[in-house]
């Protein structure tokens, strides 16, 4: 047993956090959040795509990295810690995996080198309505390879070349599609969001022209996987905003004073920062136990993921929501960072279905199976 | 990154549970005994068949009467046993945090003769800090000791809530050396033989009806010098070693309640509705399997930077403030459930011998023993998160002039 990343992967995450640092401060998240006409932060998206981080995880033959999900963890943590406003997250956990798991060899060699070369941004059409989700079969409709529908709400559409779309084939049969979203057929139009420096719109599609991804029938279960995928970097991205929103509520409260000592010296903020920290830690180790389970095909994966997910997303939210508190008044002003958090939280947990979800299928998994010890 | 056992675990594994098998107690239905002070004979032989087996403080060196192997061992060893009833964690006080201490302290010929005896519970220990005075405010203790013209130090005193001192050989006890300098400047700690006249055990009722915590009375109490650990008035260090120890093992021992909750789980019923389909239910098993993996994991990640050079921190707070809170909600939820039943406790009537009666009893002692939750959190705060200390009134004062409660 070794419970750690190695030493490569602790200087990937280094550097990446180095970097980003350096690359994308809070001003550029604003700078995408404020601008209603901007829908990512293109030059930190180039500079990513300099780095060849798009293609990390990609196989060589379609000039990626070839290098395997640990690094994608750490360099997700990473990310979360900056707030990064770009469609990394769409084009690489979700359409890059969906690609690299149900895609023809021709869609893999089209697109994942696309994705490798910095070239294609991708996203995932799936949410029709409230109450809908992965698991439910949609509304939209293939019918002679042309897609009509809608899709309520899809994050990074307005800057992706690409979509993941789920709809019913000509059987009713729950499907997946590529689709090119440059085309007349469909039309974008931005939605406001609860965390504006992740764009999304909603999309109309008037018989747009798809091609199938995957077997007909098989949607649910590839998106199921694949969403348990990216549960996982997902959950490192939420460790990550824990993490710098626990930083920031600690600077703040040993500077700011009142009754003549620091607020960070007060019991009650101290143990809200411990209990933040703890919600942080347990959140970390269950993502590191996913990220094994990831990285070398468990059977485990489906429970581990599920429930790296649950304690990441109520961890975020605790840290997120007390950085805030810790900030007194000024953490309600739009000028202080705290609602940057708190609502990069709010996104990062709906984004994939909430906590009911996901503790659903925590409690699934966890029936489904008899460990050896109770067996 | 890897979680499998490496071919060597593999076959350690393989060879315990083989020998589990063989020499281990599965439980039986009804029963049952779950009050440690009854367990005491029963652990003894336990202890003295895995030291005889080679299976006794699986990561202590061979010399000190261990296996000489690593907590990634440990680690497995508890894995396999978890299936059994026996009284596997018992001495954790003596082995957990007492034995560290020694390792650390004591003269090699001391070590060697304490240790193997320890690690094979021939000799029990106990931890004899709290005092009336002075629990959470630890270094507001103020049994005395004295040394005298031939090095030899007398002992006078109480301590309190010292767990299984009516059946400790010895104890380490931490001692007010010197009252006219600050409180944490004056302690040291010893070892203390626990058969001798002067030193009186009186048991106390705990609120569940065990015995297991006990008064401690020291009347001239007499402790060669050779038994000191560490420096005269450096007894806070010292008992810092113990402390840390001590967090340790009790996040890799204190039960959370959660392999039971999903056994009943499994099986019960609420107004005709499985539990197991039950969405109320469903939620709470999902929330706590998360703090019950997270804290596993956790404590893997700490054993791999132990095994990589790294020194076990505050860290270890984490578990046990998690798993005391958990195993008590845990216990009240479970009996919510079954509703009036749930009163009946009754070990051959109630579900699972009375577990969750019992827990809900013993559970408020978890939140309690080895430092508060309260204390936990000010742990993390100030010395995992490097936040500043509240303001103290005592800070400066000299012990003696120190106003008491
Ligand atoms: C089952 C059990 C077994 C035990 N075994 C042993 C043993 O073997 N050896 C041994 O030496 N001791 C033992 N103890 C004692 C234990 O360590 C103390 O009970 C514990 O440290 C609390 O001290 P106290 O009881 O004096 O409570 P107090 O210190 O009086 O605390 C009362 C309350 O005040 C809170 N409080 C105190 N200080 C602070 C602060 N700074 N900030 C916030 N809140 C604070 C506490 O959290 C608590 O809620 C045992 C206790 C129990 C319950």
């Amino acid at each position: 047993m070794n419970f750690d990343f190695s030493e490569d992967q602790k200087l990937l995450q280094s550097e990446a956090q180095k970097f980003l640092q350096q690359q994308c401060s809070n001003d550029l998240v604003r700078s995408v959040m404020e601008d209603g006409e901007r829908f990512y932060a293109a030059d930190l998206w180039q500079k990513m795509i300099e780095l060849e981080w798009p293609g990390l995880a990609i196989p060589e033959q379609y000039g990626g990295h070839g290098l395997g999900y640990l690094e994608l963890c750490v360099l997700a943590q990473a990310l979360g810690g900056s707030l990064a406003p770009v469609p990394f997250s769409s084009t690489v956990y979700l359409l890059g995996e969906a690609l690299k798991m149900a895609g023809s060899k021709q869609q893999q060699q089209e697109h994942l080198s696309d994705i490798a070369a910095g070239k294609l941004i991708g996203c995932v059409a799936v949410t029709e309505r409230l109450g809908g989700s992965i698991h439910n079969l949609p509304d939209s409709r293939v019918i002679n390879g042309k897609l009509s529908g809608q899709k309520a709400i899809v994050t990074d559409a307005m800057c992706a070349d690409l979509a993941l779309v789920s709809a019913r084939n000509a059987n009713n049969a729950y499907s997946l599609y590529l689709l090119p979203l440059d085309q007349p057929t469909v039309t974008r139009t931005p939605v406001n969001t609860l965390d504006p420096s992740r764009p999304a719109a909603r999309l109309q599609f008037d018989g747009a022209e798809v091609e199938p991804l995957g077997a007909g029938g098989k949607g649910q279960q590839i998106l199921e996987e694949v969403y348990d995928r990216a549960a996982v970097l997902f959950a490192f991205e939420q460790v990550g905003g824990c993490q710098a929103a626990l930083q920031m509520g600690m600077a703040y409260s040993r500077e700011r004073f009142a009754f003549g000592r620091p607020v960070a010296s007060f019991q009650a903020i101290k143990h809200k920062f411990a209990d933040m920290y703890v919600a942080q830690e347990i959140a970390l180790a269950n993502a590191y136990y996913a990220a094994w389970a990831l990285a070398s095909d468990a059977p485990e994966l489906p429970l581990a993921a599920a429930t790296a997910r649950v304690s990441a997303i109520d961890a975020y939210f605790l840290c997120s929501k007390e950085n805030l508190q810790a900030h007194g008044g000024m953490g309600y002003t739009w000028e202080f960072d705290c609602h940057l958090h708190y609502r990069r939280a709010q996104h990062l947990s709906v984004h994939l279905g909430g906590a009911p979800t996901w503790k659903n299928q925590v409690a699934t998994e966890l029936l489904a199976t008899k460990t050896a010890k109770e067996a | 990154m890897d979680f499998n056992d490496t071919p060597e675990q593999a076959k350690f594994r393989a060879e315990v549970r083989a020998w589990l098998a063989d020499n281990a107690r599965l439980p039986q239905a009804g029963r049952l005994v779950r009050d440690m002070h009854l367990r005491f004979d029963e652990a003894k032989q336990w202890y003295q068949k895995k030291a005889a087996a080679g299976y006794a403080c699986l990561d202590w060196p061979k010399k000190y009467g261990g296996a000489g192997l690593t907590p990634v061992h440990k680690v497995i060893w508890s894995e396999e046993v978890e299936k059994y009833t026996e009284p596997d964690d018992y001495f954790v006080i003596g082995i957990g945090n007492c034995g560290p201490a020694v390792m650390h302290f004591m003269p090699e010929q001391r070590r060697a003769e304490l240790l193997p005896r320890m690690a094979s519970a021939q000799d029990v220990w106990c931890q004899l800090f709290s005092e009336p005075g002075a629990g959470s405010d630890l270094a507001g203790l103020r049994t005395s000791a004295r040394q005298s013209a031939s090095g030899d130090w007398l002992i006078n005193g109480q301590k309190i809530w010292t767990s299984g001192a009516q059946n400790s050989d010895y104890g380490v006890v931490l001692c007010r050396t010197d009252t006219s300098v600050s409180k944490y400047k004056g302690l040291t700690m010893f070892v203390i033989d626990m058969r001798q006249a002067s030193v009186t055990v009186k048991p106390i009722k705990q609120m569940d009806r065990g015995q297991h915590f006990n008064e401690v009375f020291f009347n001239d109490a007499h402790i060669p010098d050779e038994n000191r650990l560490g420096e005269i008035n450096g007894g806070w260090e010292a008992a810092l070693v113990v402390l840390m120890n001590e967090r340790m093992a009790i996040t890799a021992s204190v039960p959370d309640g959660f392999a039971e909750f999903l056994k009943f789980v499994r099986r019960a019923e609420l107004a005709g509705t499985p539990l197991r389909e039950h969405p109320l239910v469903r939620d709470k098993l999902a929330q706590w399997y998360c703090l019950h993996a997270g804290v596993k994991a956790s404590y893997y990640r700490l054993i791999t930077a132990v095994a990589q050079g790294g020194v076990p921190g505050a860290e270890g707070a984490i578990g046990k403030l998690i798993a005391g809170r958990m195993n008590q909600e845990i216990a009240d939820f479970s009996l919510q459930l079954m509703g009036e039943f749930a009163d009946l406790h009754e070990p051959a009537a109630a579900t699972d011998d009375g577990y969750f009666q019992d827990a809900i009893l013993y559970t408020p002692g978890i939140r309690l023993a080895g430092g508060t939750d309260e204390i936990m959190r000010n742990i993390i705060a100030e010395q995992v998160l490097r936040l500043p200390q509240e303001p103290r009134v005592d800070k400066g004062m000299a012990f003696e002039d120190i106003p008491g409660g």
